[in-house]
């Protein structure tokens, strides 16, 4: 039980807003040691899973393309391009990216997309864009808002839509999982099964992002009013 | 045949021309610290597989030690202003996003196309890394096309790059270190742990208790490991299987299925997954980090709550 400690450490670290990269190797030291695990070895553990898990920062790779990008007013494109189509709320804007997302997510094709290769110079500003358009210039606080919205759908789609896919990785642990545990599945009965819940997802977010226009209306009368 | 060491030789060198370009940043007071922040972060893409266990230890202490301590700061220095780039836009108009188009298009037709890809009689690139390897190659595409046409100054995209990577800062290390968490985690059986106490503790002696517990389970323990991957065997071995399939007769397909998403709901509400919910806040400039997870919050119960009652009414129907 005592390896739940550093469950702990990480729980009471976060809340307290210490860094994290401290509070994860504080959590790492505390777990190992009531693991009864040496700490050069849990150091040797931890260097070695690091290193395994080097292809996750791969992703930032693309910061340089897109730096070059933005510099040459990819940002300010992405703005003037959706405020130039009407009708296009941000609302209904992120509503079909969400779509999208779920559906290429579905057909294996989750790598179309992405926090920093289509959020951050692409979705977020043409959110941003769509929103200036039809309420005006905006504060800061509800740039903030938008951005964080934009990135939900990317998440969102791409979480509750990759499941659809056969040969995902999820759904190959599920199957392997169960396979070492004496059941035998069919990864397409498995992948059936999740798009129940693919169809919920987006009508339970897509539903909050049109809410998202409403939002932005209220705030626009409020400060009209003030 | 291209492996991802290739893909992470490339990564060591952009990582290793932010360190120089940021020992040179005299309008950042801590470009010592960036300098050897993106150093250190450059060796590990660079050697990593050549040093062992216990020094790649050493190096994720020093990284920890320098992002941890606060020894990383920001240069001032902007390359353009915004009027300049709101001319550059108007002037180039939506050709402009075809370079960044490059890079998602590379890793749709590389993942396609290039699997199983021979010349000669060889394979041309690792066929299990294939998105990975894609990513590396679509950024390059990008890039030559970009410079090409743009006709930037030379170092333009490492000093713009190493700007977004200084927005980012030690929130870059996060997934990685989650990773290796996780991975300690798994060494002391912390798994077991908390499938004991799942089954000890909690008052499962109906089906519906069951799927609520599992459900619910799956959403918070997924949440402290920050990988649904990581629950699923625990939290399935613990309750799915023993009482949901095999004492109260369910589906096995459906408990599966569902309770692995049940798990994705935990994913949306924690900082432990980094790269989705933390990083980004990083990446969009947003002040609160949790910005993202807050507004992920609500989606993430009613998907959960919705998951719950959907496997309760089939699993034990099917």
């Amino acid at each position: 039980m005592w390896t739940l400690l550093g469950i702990a450490v990480l729980a009471i670290g976060f809340l307290i807003r210490l860094n994290p990269l401290l509070v994860i190797a504080a959590a790492a030291l505390v777990t190992g040691v009531a693991g009864h695990i040496a700490p050069l070895d849990i150091l040797a553990a931890f260097g070695k899973a690091f290193n395994q898990s080097r292809y996750v920062s791969v992703v930032f790779l693309v910061l340089p393309a897109i730096g070059l990008l933005e510099r040459a007013g990819l940002q300010e494109r992405a703005r003037a391009f959706i405020a130039g189509l009407r009708g296009f709320t941000v609302g209904r804007l992120l509503l079909l990216y969400l779509f999208l997302r779920q559906i290429f997510a579905a057909v294996g094709l989750v790598a179309l997309g992405g926090q920093a290769q289509m959020v951050r110079p692409l979705i977020a500003p043409m959110a941003e864009g769509a929103a200036e358009a039809k309420h005006g210039p905006l504060p800061e606080k509800t740039h903030w808002m938008i951005r964080a919205y934009a990135a939900s759908a990317d998440n969102v789609g791409a979480f509750f839509g990759e499941d659809i896919f056969v040969a995902i990785g999820s759904v190959l642990l599920i199957v392997g999982f169960l396979q070492q545990s004496g059941v035998v599945v069919q990864p397409l009965s498995l992948s059936l099964w999740a798009i129940p819940t693919a169809i919920v997802a987006f009508f339970v977010h897509g539903a909050r992002l049109l809410l998202l226009d409403r939002k932005l209306k209220r705030e626009q009368a409020k400060a009209a009013a003030e | 045949m291209i492996t991802l060491e290739y893909v992470y030789v490339f990564a060591g060198l952009v990582f290793g021309a932010f360190a120089v370009l940021s020992a040179f940043d005299r309008s950042n007071k801590k470009r010592l610290g960036n300098a050897a922040f993106w150093g250190l972060f450059a060796a590990s893409f660079l050697f990593g597989s050549h040093l062992s266990d216990l020094q790649n230890g050493i190096l994720v202490l020093a990284l920890v030690a320098i992002g941890g301590f606060n020894l990383l700061g920001k240069g001032t220095r902007e390359e353009t202003t915004p009027a300049e780039r709101r001319a550059s836009a108007e002037q180039r108009g939506n050709w402009l996003f075809v370079p960044a188009l490059i890079i998602p298009v590379t890793v749709l037709l590389g993942t396609l196309f290039l699997k199983d890809a021979h010349i000669g009689g060889t394979a041309l690139l690792d066929g299990k890394q294939v998105t990975i390897i894609s990513l590396g190659l679509g950024v390059a595409l990008s890039l030559i096309a970009a410079m090409a046409w743009l006709r930037p100054p030379l170092l333009a995209p490492l000093q713009e790059g190493r700007r977004l990577a200084d927005t980012v800062g030690w929130a870059m290390l996060l997934p990685q270190m989650l990773a290796s968490l996780g991975a300690v985690f798994a060494l002391s059986g912390v798994g077991g742990a908390v499938g004991h106490i799942a089954t000890d503790w909690l008052p499962l002696d109906t089906p519906f208790a069951a799927v609520l517990t599992y459900c619910i389970g799956m959403a918070l323990f997924t949440a402290i490991m920050g990988n649904a991957f990581a629950a699923f065997p625990v939290m399935t071995a613990a309750i799915g299987l023993p009482l949901i399939v095999h004492k109260f007769g369910g589906d096995v397909v459906v408990m599966a299925s569902i309770g692995m998403l049940s798990g994705f709901c935990g994913t949306l509400v924690t900082p432990m997954a980094a790269n989705f919910n933390i990083v980004p806040a990083a990446l969009l400039e947003l002040p609160d980090r949790n910005g993202v997870i807050k507004v992920q919050v609500p989606t993430a119960i009613m998907l959960l709550t919705a998951n719950t009652a959907l496997m309760y009414f089939c699993v034990y129907r099917f």
